[in-house]
């Protein structure tokens, strides 16, 4: 058969001389490899204490926007949700009632808003898909959690906190 | 007849010294296995418990202490429970003719730091090392469990295979010092030259011996922890399991303390008679030197564990018998010719 590349290396089966059958030479070499990694340089990243740098493209956990004034940018059109490809995403529209003006910039808004965290691959399609700017992947990641339901993300765990206002932990 | 009742607190003392620090430094073999590990894979190893994780291999006995226990129904329980016992036991009894130190004197009485002078020491650690070998058995047996009998059967042929070359390699030390006593064999080194000077070959084929006797890698295939479904102590839970365990590394601390009294000088050290010091303090220098010795002997197995691969069963049974025991046969010839040659001039 004709190589297709010329990186092939043929194998060598060349019956093993005297000192290569004693193995202790190919023993010290390997122990010599081991012994100077003791040196080298650790790769681990001590994970609570000391965190990974992300780079600048990477997405993480969504976040609700508000405009400017503190209201809420969604109003539950529900392109997110169709354009997830892993159907992450659930929502329930809502109209305003007047006197919620300062609430909610358009006529209608997500009541419910859910994220299902371990379902989402944080393809950031949701983001490219919204018109109203109301949903921006973020740089942090979803932190580690005992029970499953605990990673369905609700409208309180997503959106931004009021300006001038804290989020609760 | 009097009973010396000071000799005999005397010796009830080394004994539980001697048990505790080979239970600490064997706890800490686990910890250290870890470190190494870790360090020479680039990674940081046990950090969390205490300082630089040195509180790990308690949490690691309390975890086993408090894990459930479970006896299969099927076994023998007599044996079951006899398996792992034994194991800790015999691997506890080989530290008693190491010397651990020359002699103290304290208020004009000589305490010698070893448990018994005994004068066929080196027979003694032999017929210890090779009871060994039924705690395994009996463990892998009495589960009764087709693959723990099949693991214990290859640890028992390993472990009996390799006695004998590691048995024939000591043969040419007796030779040489003339001594089965290991008191006087590393007196012997303490006013000449270190045995592994004279005895290279014997040496090496004693170290390869004494890992494949631990169980240790490259000769870690009755346990192979990344291959099969556990080895002989497959049906062992909780701390029968954790007796088991800490058994290996109980031996790895007495086969490093008896490689480094016998070939590496043990608890002499060169010049250690021209310093001029006091008796007591010669002593205690040379019993921590000991300990250095055996800590240096215990990295190296750690060391080799994390870098050579395993062994397979064939090429283990052939190494044993067709390379290692010529070798040892030949070594002991030799030693006997230079012997022979030296008193004929």
């Amino acid at each position: 058969m004709q190589a297709l590349t010329n990186r092939a290396k043929p194998v060598d089966r060349r019956p093993m001389t005297f000192v290569e059958r004693m193995y202790l030479p190919a023993i010290a070499k390997g122990m010599a490899i081991t012994f100077k990694h003791i040196f080298q340089k650790k790769e681990v990243v001590s994970y609570p204490e000391q965190k990974r740098e992300f780079s600048p493209v990477f997405r993480g956990l969504h976040v609700l926007n508000r405009d400017e004034e503190g209201r809420e940018n969604c109003t539950a059109c529900g392109l997110c949700a169709v354009s997830c490809p892993a159907e992450a995403i659930t929502m329930e529209g809502a109209e305003r009632k007047p006197g919620e003006e300062h609430l909610y910039r358009e006529e209608k808004y997500a009541a419910r808003y859910e994220i299902n965290m371990l379902r989402c691959i944080f393809c950031g399609f949701c983001e490219e898909a919204c018109p109203k700017d109301a949903i921006y992947l973020t740089e942090t990641f979803a932190p580690s959690n005992y029970k499953r339901e605990s990673f369905i993300y609700g409208k309180e765990d997503l959106l931004i906190p009021m300006p001038g206002e804290k989020k609760k932990a | 007849m009097t009973i010396d009742w000071v000799l005999i607190l005397e010796k009830i003392l080394l004994i539980s010294g001697v048990l505790v620090i080979s239970l600490v430094v064997a706890m800490y073999s686990t910890w250290g296995e870890r470190k190494v590990a870790a360090i020479m894979q680039d990674r940081l190893g046990p950090n969390r418990a205490g300082w630089i994780g040195l509180l790990q291999p308690l949490a690691d006995g309390g975890k086993l202490f408090f894990k459930e226990e479970i006896i299969p129904g099927t076994s023998n329980r007599f044996l079951f429970i006899l398996g792992p016992s034994l194991a800790m036991m015999v691997a506890c009894m080989t530290s008693a003719v190491i010397p651990w130190g020359d002699t103290l004197i304290i208020a004009g009485h000589t305490v010698s730091l070893q448990i018994a002078d005994i004068n066929i020491g080196m027979l003694y650690i032999f017929g210890v090392v090779s009871l060994g070998v039924y705690g395994i058995m009996l463990g892998g047996w009495a589960s009764n469990n087709k693959y723990s009998l099949l693991a214990s059967v290859r640890a028992a042929s390993q472990i009996i295979s390799y006695e004998l070359a590691m048995g024939l390699s000591l043969i040419a030390l007796v030779m040489l010092t003339g001594t089965l006593s290991v008191k006087e064999i590393v007196e012997q080194q303490r006013h000449g030259f270190w045995n592994v000077v004279y005895q290279p070959l014997g040496f090496i084929l004693f170290l390869i011996c004494s890992f494949a006797e631990c169980n240790r890698s490259p000769f870690d295939l009755p346990e192979a922890e990344n291959e099969l479904n556990g080895g002989y102590h497959l049906e062992y839970s909780s701390m029968k399991l954790g007796f088991y365990l800490f058994a290996e590394y109980i031996n790895m601390f007495i086969s490093s303390a008896v490689m480094a009294s016998l070939y590496f000088g043990g608890y002499s050290f060169p010049y250690m008679d021209s310093l001029g010091l006091d008796h007591n303090l010669l002593t205690i220098l040379g019993t921590v030197v000991l300990f250095g010795k055996t800590i240096c002997f215990i990295f190296f197995f750690m060391w080799v564990r994390w870098t050579i691969p395993r062994f397979r069963y064939d090429q283990l049974m052939r190494l044993g018998w067709n390379m290692m025991i010529p070798l040892a046969l030949a070594n002991m010839l030799l030693t006997g010719a230079a012997i022979l040659w030296k008193q004929g001039h």
